[in-house]
């Protein structure tokens, strides 16, 4: 940290504890103005939460909150939004029901003399700023109609042009292809150079290692670390964050990577000349048991409605889908289900119950198979403990709601929920999103005992890395279109984003 | 030192209590309304807090009380059904029409063995309700608006059936049940409390009411969890349906006439028993267990309004009040729900 300079904001000795958990334990956190901080730890460390304390969401806490040297107590959101602090969440907090435009806008939406809000203008404006953004969207469509990823950037954009002077963001780039990250990064050093401070949350150490000037590191509640970016290394900081050799658990998939011969297994998918409106064209591709066949495009690629369709959805316009070689029109997600086939969708809201506990968020899409009309909540319970066990969700409690999990530990419960009785063909759209990297490599584990014992998996993602990682055979897919087949040949992250 | 230290953790321990309460606001809530409602009619009325009198509220609240089963289900999955007090009704008059009437009666009804009467009337609220599903699953129209549609249909039927005349005459069974008693205590009563036993043992301990929570709770997440979304709806919706028509019989025979607009005070009514009772309206939270609560406080209300001496019309409007605290209460417990998970 430069001398001399005084810290825009300063946390001293924070202690948050959520009936008997600490989350926190006594961590002191500053914060300079034109400095760019970033924020690593595991899953479950703390680093929502801190920064939840700091944008006035949680307010009961100990310790000491100072701004420009300032004791302050925040007794709201609306509190630190005052005094100049933005944040993005890890959990998408947009209105999915309300224009782009009002999005933009939330809160503050441009109104003239009478009060009432000056459509024209504020459609203006939106489209302005996210264009400046590099988003090309119309203002006045519904934001709920887009794909996740563009409404992650516009919510990323509105905060950044809030004009706050504390900007935090909590793993913005999970749902973001390598363009847009470029684009974010470009944005946050010219923020960084009008004096913004920005707060950095991510499990991509390369890319915290990019853009930062400071890292912090937390673990299980405290601050173990905190180092000038330029002075640390990516396996310093794993290990940091995870207390043993990092170097082991995380590849960069710089160099080319041989996929394996394609198997010849039995044919477990054969998907047809699929269609569907604007989003995929002729899309026609097998999977076989036993294999894990990757799916890599950009964000609005058709990824997310291909994943849809397998699971019933959406139904394509045209088009067919065969399930061990019977041909299937799935009428809903059950007949889906029944037929074998299992979907985890990228947006952990979409599959999981929040305010429910954890056992029942696990068992629910095998209820039919423990118990014909009576629950047997203790089965329920054990089955639930088992998953939790093997997948380390943390704290290991199913009787928690789910809500009280971190991000990355709910998303490890929306893939515990297929694995008790694991289906002939599981669909998984960007398995390892917001997970840390130890998570992230129990998930490649998992997936591969998983093939070992003949399931099909399709792993669809925008994530080189994912996709390099778990995939055997790997099919490109561009503006609805497959453009590229990878396999038995060396692939890498440059070749994969070359062919997208 | 040391009290520095345990300042703090007392500190939290109260925190973690006020959060708990603040996260059982639904549930505490209308159980102290009850106990507060009770509490001032026995001060001020010595004819209130008799044996007799919770007699009477238990029966007075029985009909409310089994439509409000089905209609628990319902408010779960986060709809509404408008047409439970016209479905009671037709379903009332229709099995007064399949039986034998007395000649004066000038309807050209059908007469038919009892057993045969119940079940042609039963079948027929389980089709309205079944509409009504469909409505909802197969075309999409939003629940409010198809019971809406469904409350004149049903209506409509009523009116055809009986043409402005009152039938009396109902088959023994339903007549038993309806204004019968055994060893003092009126069937009705004992058949809602089997009727609001079954619904909680349904909710709580069957697959099916694991399924009702959980799409109520979050839809989506229900399809992602390949859950059949629309069958459930379908099935709350005739349960619904079933229950209404079950009430619409028994409360014929409780009143001893089949009429027009005989049901209309049902539809609020139960609608509030529900609410009042804390089952939120956004679904996924709430129970047979608050509909009882909800029924008693409505029950007290009104049967204490009547033992204080005050203007009927002036009784309307407290009831009319008390309602809108309790939605009040119902729409805030779930803000503060959602931030005691802070
Ligand atoms: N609302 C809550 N109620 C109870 N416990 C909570 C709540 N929010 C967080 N926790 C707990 O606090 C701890 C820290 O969670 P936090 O969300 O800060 O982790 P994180 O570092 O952001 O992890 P991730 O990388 O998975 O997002 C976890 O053990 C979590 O279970
Ligand atoms: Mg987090």
């Amino acid at each position: 940290m430069p001398e001399g300079q005084q810290p825009i904001l300063e946390l001293q000795g924070i202690t948050k504890s959520f009936g008997g958990v600490e989350a926190l334990r006594g961590v002191d956190f500053a914060l300079l103005p034109g400095e760019i901080h970033g924020l690593v730890g595991e899953n479950g460390a703390g680093k929502s939460t801190l920064m939840k304390i700091i944008a006035g969401v949680h307010t009961e806490f100990s310790g000491r909150f100072l701004i420009d040297g300032q004791e302050t107590h925040f007794r709201s959101a609306r509190d630190a939004h005052a005094a100049g602090i933005a944040m993005v969440h890890q959990e998408l907090s947009v209105a999915p029901d309300l224009t782009v435009a009002e999005n933009v806008f939330l809160g503050n939406q441009p109104t003239n003399a009478l009060g009432l809000v000056q459509w024209r203008r504020m459609a203006r404006e939106a489209g302005e700023q996210l264009a400046r953004f590099g988003i090309d969207v119309d203002p006045m469509s519904r934001l709920g109609d887009l794909p996740i990823g563009l409404q992650q950037l516009i919510e990323i954009a509105r905060v950044l042009f809030s004009g706050a002077r504390i900007v935090i963001l909590d793993e913005p780039t999970s749902a973001l292809s390598p363009p847009e990250v470029e684009r974010l990064f470009t944005t946050l050093r010219r923020l960084r150079e009008e004096g913004t401070a920005i707060v950095f949350i991510s499990h991509f150490i390369e890319d915290i290692l990019r853009v930062s000037d400071t890292v912090t590191v937390f673990r299980n509640g405290r601050k173990v670390a905190e180092t000038a970016s330029a002075a640390t290394s990516k396996g310093a900081l794993i290990e940091a964050m995870i207390g043993r050799g990092g170097e082991v658990l995380e590849h960069s998939y710089t160099d080319d990577l041989m996929l394996p011969r394609p198997s010849d297994s039995s044919i477990v998918l054969k998907v047809d000349q699929l269609s569907l409106a604007r989003s995929l064209k002729d899309v026609s591709f097998e999977a076989r048991a036993g294999e894990v066949l990757g799916i890599y495009g950009f964000m609005g690629c058709g990824q997310q409605e291909l994943s849809r369709i397998l699971f019933g959805k959406l139904k394509p316009d045209a088009g067919t889908l065969a399930v061990d070689g019977k041909p299937k029109t799935f009428a809903s997600t059950a007949a889906a289900r029944r037929a074998g086939v299992a979907l985890v969708p990228e947006s952990r809201r979409a599959m999981l119950f929040h305010q429910e506990p954890v056992y029942k968020n696990i068992s629910i899409s095998i209820l039919d198979r423990i118990s014909s009309l009576l629950l047997k909540p203790a089965q329920e319970r054990d089955i639930a403990k088992r998953q939790v066990e093997q997948l380390q969700i943390r704290p290991p409690v199913v009787g928690l709601d789910l809500g009280m999990l971190s991000g990355g530990n709910q998303q490890k419960v929306a893939l515990a929920k297929w694995l008790t009785y694991p289906p002939k063909l599981l669909v998984l759209c960007e398995p390892t999103r917001g997970m840390d990297v130890g998570a992230k490599n129990d998930v490649i584990n998992i997936v591969r005992d998983l093939r070992a014992k003949g399931l099909a998996i399709i792993v669809l993602s925008t994530e080189p890395e994912t996709v390099l990682s778990l995939a055997d055979r790997i099919l490109v897919l561009k503006r609805g279109a497959l453009v590229r087949e990878f396999k038995n040949e060396p692939v890498s992250k440059d070749r994969l984003l070359e062919a997208a | 030192m040391a009290s520095s230290e345990t300042a703090p953790a007392a500190d939290q321990r109260t925190r973690s209590l006020a959060s708990f309460l603040r996260s059982q606001m639904r549930n505490i809530a209308p159980f102290l309304t009850l106990i507060f409602l009770s509490a001032f009619f026995a001060f001020a009325s010595p004819s209130f807090a008799t044996i007799d009198n919770l007699g009477n509220i238990l029966t007075q609240v029985s009909v409310t009380g089994i439509i409000a089963v089905g209609l628990t289900f319902v408010i779960l999955c986060a709809e509404i059904d408008l047409s439970i007090a016209s479905i009671a009704n037709v379903t009332g008059i229709a099995v007064a029409y399949f039986t034998l009437q007395e000649s004066y009666v000038n309807i050209p009804n059908i007469p038919l063995p009892g057993v045969a009467a119940i079940l042609l009337a039963l079948l027929l609220c389980a089709a309205l309700g079944l509409v009504n599903a469909l409505g909802l699953t197969v075309i999409g129209i939003p629940s409010f608006i198809m019971t809406l549609a469904m409350m004149q249909i049903a209506a409509g039927i009523s009116a055809l059936l009986v043409r402005g005349q009152i039938a009396y005459k109902v088959p023994s069974l339903i007549s038993t049940l309806g204004s019968g008693s055994i060893g003092g205590i009126p069937w009705i009563v004992i058949v809602a409390a089997i009727m609001l036993l079954g619904g909680h043992l349904v909710l709580t301990y069957t697959r099916f009411g694991r399924y009702v929570y959980m799409v109520g709770g979050n839809r989506e997440a229900a399809e992602y969890s390949g859950l059949n979304v629309k069958l459930i709806l379908s099935s709350v919706m005739v349960i619904s349906a079933v229950c209404s028509g079950i009430g619409g019989m028994l409360g014929v025979a409780h009143f001893g006439s089949a009429q027009q607009n005989e049901f209309d005070t049902y539809l609020l009514d139960s609608i509030a028993a529900v609410v009042v009772g804390g089952t939120s309206l956004f679904g996924g939270r709430g129970g047979i267990g608050n509909t009882i609560v909800g029924l008693f406080v409505l029950g007290v209300l009104n049967n204490g309004l009547d033992h204080v001496n005050i203007d009927s019309f002036l009784k309307i409007l407290i009831r009319g009040v008390i309602l809108l605290a309790a939605l009040i209460i119902n729409v805030y417990a779930q803000h503060l729900r959602e931030k005691a998970a802070d």
